[in-house]
């Protein structure tokens, strides 16, 4: 039982940085149907430029936690979605009405730039971390095992949600949030309606590489580990989770992620460690043959 | 960030230019100031960063000079003649229907070419030997992506099924490259079905990631799996092919013969490598032939219709799963015969020869050449695998030209170098339909 507790609280950490990079694979795929081959590495990017930003802070002697995190969050959201933009408007944007799989290629050859990109400036080596925040709080203790959600954990959990529950604003409330949704159900109508198309999009990008530059931060802070091939596996998860909780559904997109995340935890906890990679796969495609909609996902039409 | 450099009146807008390269320098600044700007570098027991603000001072200030001297080409142009990128793509466009429509003749000479390449030196018949294996593959994945449109990004999966096939029958059971080779196939275009029977309804994006998904599958369990396949250790001491049962070496068991005797030859290493760039030519030509033929067939008609338009397709009463159920198949078992052949030829496999940079290596070669096009496939094997080989201080520079050339190219022309849509029926004329 406390085991169980434990990965419970495992499970849901990992499972809220997948969901944050799962809800850019989510949104994009919504208002202009590809896949965004490239988000992981934009996640990735996220998580060398906080590492890069803390060890600059710590030079400068910054030493108050807080501070340190909220500045090392808003420098690497700014960033990264820079990069964001820029994938967007150099790969993506010349490719509007091209043939179907022509973003998609166009998508893979970006992921391949980046990466290797990010490797040649920074090298391929694993770049560890000073850990930031040690310690945290035992929930409950019988016979020796103790039940622990660490510092980092609640702020991973805490920060995720305050994210998602301002993110559901803008989407929900907001001219932007409206401009999107549209664009999402129809984007020639939209634009005859006086929405500017190409920003909406630039901006839904925008959106998603804070979020994963978010997630990235967290990583770096959780694992204390960068290298530039995580964005590889890190990406293929995040976007099963989009499929999982339905592609194109913003909720579905957390609820993917947490699911995934509590799966890699039990299955590594439970089984076996070396194919908990494994088991995400299988689970991608047991979802798309049964049920290809997603657990929250309006099932597709497809018109002529 | 449109150009609105052309005024009303025909002049150049400087202004605008200006503008628009001092906003791409503020970007590139922007995007080199994290990554360029501070490097992460290994200390004593930890890691430490050193700057390099001269190189983004390159960067911002090369962007500012090239975005303003484009704009005032695109600009001084488009007040003349309508001419730049578009000028260059009706070239290039040019040049793949000239391609296709010689293709006869360049293959002939192309082919001469390759035959020719054993009467150069060692060096080049080893180069020769890894491009045509991908050149083998590039052909058996055109199939898949280029003929039915179905984006395989875990291809080297049945590269992999191949190699394995061999590696584990000739270790484990003692059977010879000759008996495993058609194994190979059979075993990969098997797994092609497994694979492809549930997933192939998806859509395409969605196929691409179960593939994708399917590739890692087989690398992780080729990893894991230890007793069968002795995990990242790999399996040594394959046997070569040997030449219609005569083998390759000095000597020969009792009772047999090798190569060498049999012909009344000394005996010369390099006989086996010429051999095995004869091998792997005649396989990959088999793989052409094949594709050249089954593309006049009604299954072959069915693929390039699907790729057009599925539903259309369903319409006319094509079982559009069976038609790329028989693709992802065939497809499959040709990355097997390449599979088993690399798997001889090397001698040794591991699970580390198998990841997805080569799925999407091979993908690339398909994809720059032009899907569909059998010549662009050869054009992109030897760009993209044989100048980096022979340009080896390049090499850590190659996968990054590779991901910068799929975009740009799928930028310029989406459908690739070489793409050119030759007419399944004519009206009239030569192979005119009656």
């Amino acid at each position: 039982m406390e085991y169980f507790l434990q990965q419970l609280i495992n499970g849901l950490t990992l499972g809220a940085i997948y969901g944050l990079i799962a809800i850019g694979y989510t949104m994009v795929y919504g208002i202009i149907g590809m896949i965004n081959f490239a988000h992981g590495e934009i996640y990735m990017i996220g998580a060398f430029i906080s590492i890069i930003t803390f060890m600059v802070l710590a030079s400068l002697n910054v030493t108050s936690v807080p501070l340190a995190i909220i500045i090392v969050l808003a420098v690497t959201m700014f960033f990264t979605s820079v990069h964001g933009w820029t994938v967007e408007r150099i790969a993506y944007r010349p490719l509007r009405g091209s043939y179907k799989l022509a973003p998609l290629i166009s998508a893979i050859g970006m992921s391949i730039f980046l990466q290797n990109y990010v490797q040649i400036l920074q090298g391929a080596r694993v770049r560890p971390m000073r850990p930031l925040l040690r310690g945290g709080i035992t929930l409950l203790e019988t016979n020796g095992f103790a039940v622990q959600i660490s510092y980092l954990q609640i702020i991973i959990i805490v920060l995720t949600t305050g994210l998602m529950i301002g993110f559901s604003f803008i989407i929900g409330s907001t001219p932007l949030g409206r401009a999107q949704r549209a664009c999402e159900q129809d984007r020639t109508m939209a634009a005859l309606l006086g929405v500017n198309v190409d920003r909406t999009i630039s901006l839904t990008f925008v959106i998603g590489a804070c979020l994963a530059a978010v997630a990235g931060m967290m990583v770096t802070l959780y694992w204390g580990v960068v290298d530039f091939f995580i964005g590889f596996l890190a990406g293929v998860k995040a976007f099963t989770a989009a499929v999982l909780g339905g592609v194109g559904s913003l909720p579905g997109a957390m609820l993917g992620g947490v699911l995934i995340g509590l799966i890699e935890a039990f299955w590594s906890a439970y089984f076996t460690i070396e194919y908990k990679d494994v088991a995400v796969f299988v689970i991608l495609v047991l979802v798309l043959i049964f049920r290809p909609s997603g657990l929250l996902g309006r099932p597709e039409v497809e018109k002529v | 960030m449109a150009v609105q450099s052309i005024a009303v009146t025909g002049r150049v807008d400087i202004p605008a230019i200006v503008k628009e390269a001092f906003l791409a320098a503020v970007v590139t600044f922007a995007l080199s100031i994290p990554l360029v700007g501070f490097q992460t570098v290994d200390v004593m027991g930890g890691i430490d960063y050193v700057t390099h603000f001269d190189r983004v001072a390159y960067a911002v200030v090369s962007v500012f000079i090239g975005r303003l001297t484009l704009g005032w080409l695109k600009a001084t142009r488009a007040t003349t003649a309508g001419s730049g990128p578009s000028a260059a793509s009706a070239a290039m466009a040019r040049i793949a229907a000239l391609a296709s429509e010689y293709s006869l003749p360049i293959g002939a000479v192309g082919l001469l070419l390759a035959v020719a390449v054993p009467f150069t030196n060692n060096y080049y018949i080893d180069l020769g030997t890894t491009v045509m294996i991908y050149v083998m593959l590039g052909w058996g994945l055109n199939i898949v992506v280029g003929l039915a449109g179905l984006l395989d990004l875990g291809y080297v999966a049945f590269y992999a099924v191949g190699a394995y096939t061999v590696g584990l029958l000739s270790v484990n059971f003692g059977l010879g490259f000759w008996v495993c080779l058609p194994l190979a196939g059979f075993f990969a275009a098997g797994f092609g079905m497994l694979l492809g029977f549930p997933v192939l309804r998806l859509r395409g994006d969605y196929l691409a990631i179960v593939t994708l998904g399917f590739g890692e599958i087989i690398r992780i369990v080729l990893l894991n799996w230890q007793s069968l396949t002795n995990g990242p250790n790999g399996i040594g001491d394959i046997p070569r092919p040997s030449f219609f049962g005569l083998p390759f070496a000095r000597s020969a068991p009792a009772g047999h013969e090798t190569f060498a005797q049999f012909f009344g030859l000394d005996f010369d290493p390099n006989q086996r490598t010429t051999f095995l760039y004869y091998l792997i030519l005649i396989l990959a030509l088999i793989t052409n032939l094949f594709t050249m033929r089954i593309r006049r067939l009604p299954v072959g008609r069915a693929w390039e219709a699907l790729r057009e338009d599925e539903i259309a397709c369903r319409a006319i009463g094509i079982n559009a799963t069976n038609v790329k159920l028989s693709a992802f198949a065939i497809g499959a078992m040709f990355a097997g015969f390449a599979g088993s052949f690399f798997g001889a030829k090397q001698g040794f496999i591991s699970p580390e020869s198998f990841n997805f940079t080569e799925s999407a290596t091979i993908l690339a070669i398909v994809v720059l050449g032009g899907m569909g096009s059998q010549l662009g496939v050869v054009l992109a094997a030897l760009i993209l695998v044989g100048l980096p080989e022979l340009g080896r201080e390049f090499e850590q520079y190659r996968m990054l030209l590779f991901g910068a050339a799929m975009v740009g190219i799928m930028v310029f022309r989406p459908r690739g170098l070489l793409a050119h849509r030759t007419p399944s029926i004519r009206l009239y004329g030569k192979g005119a339909a009656s």
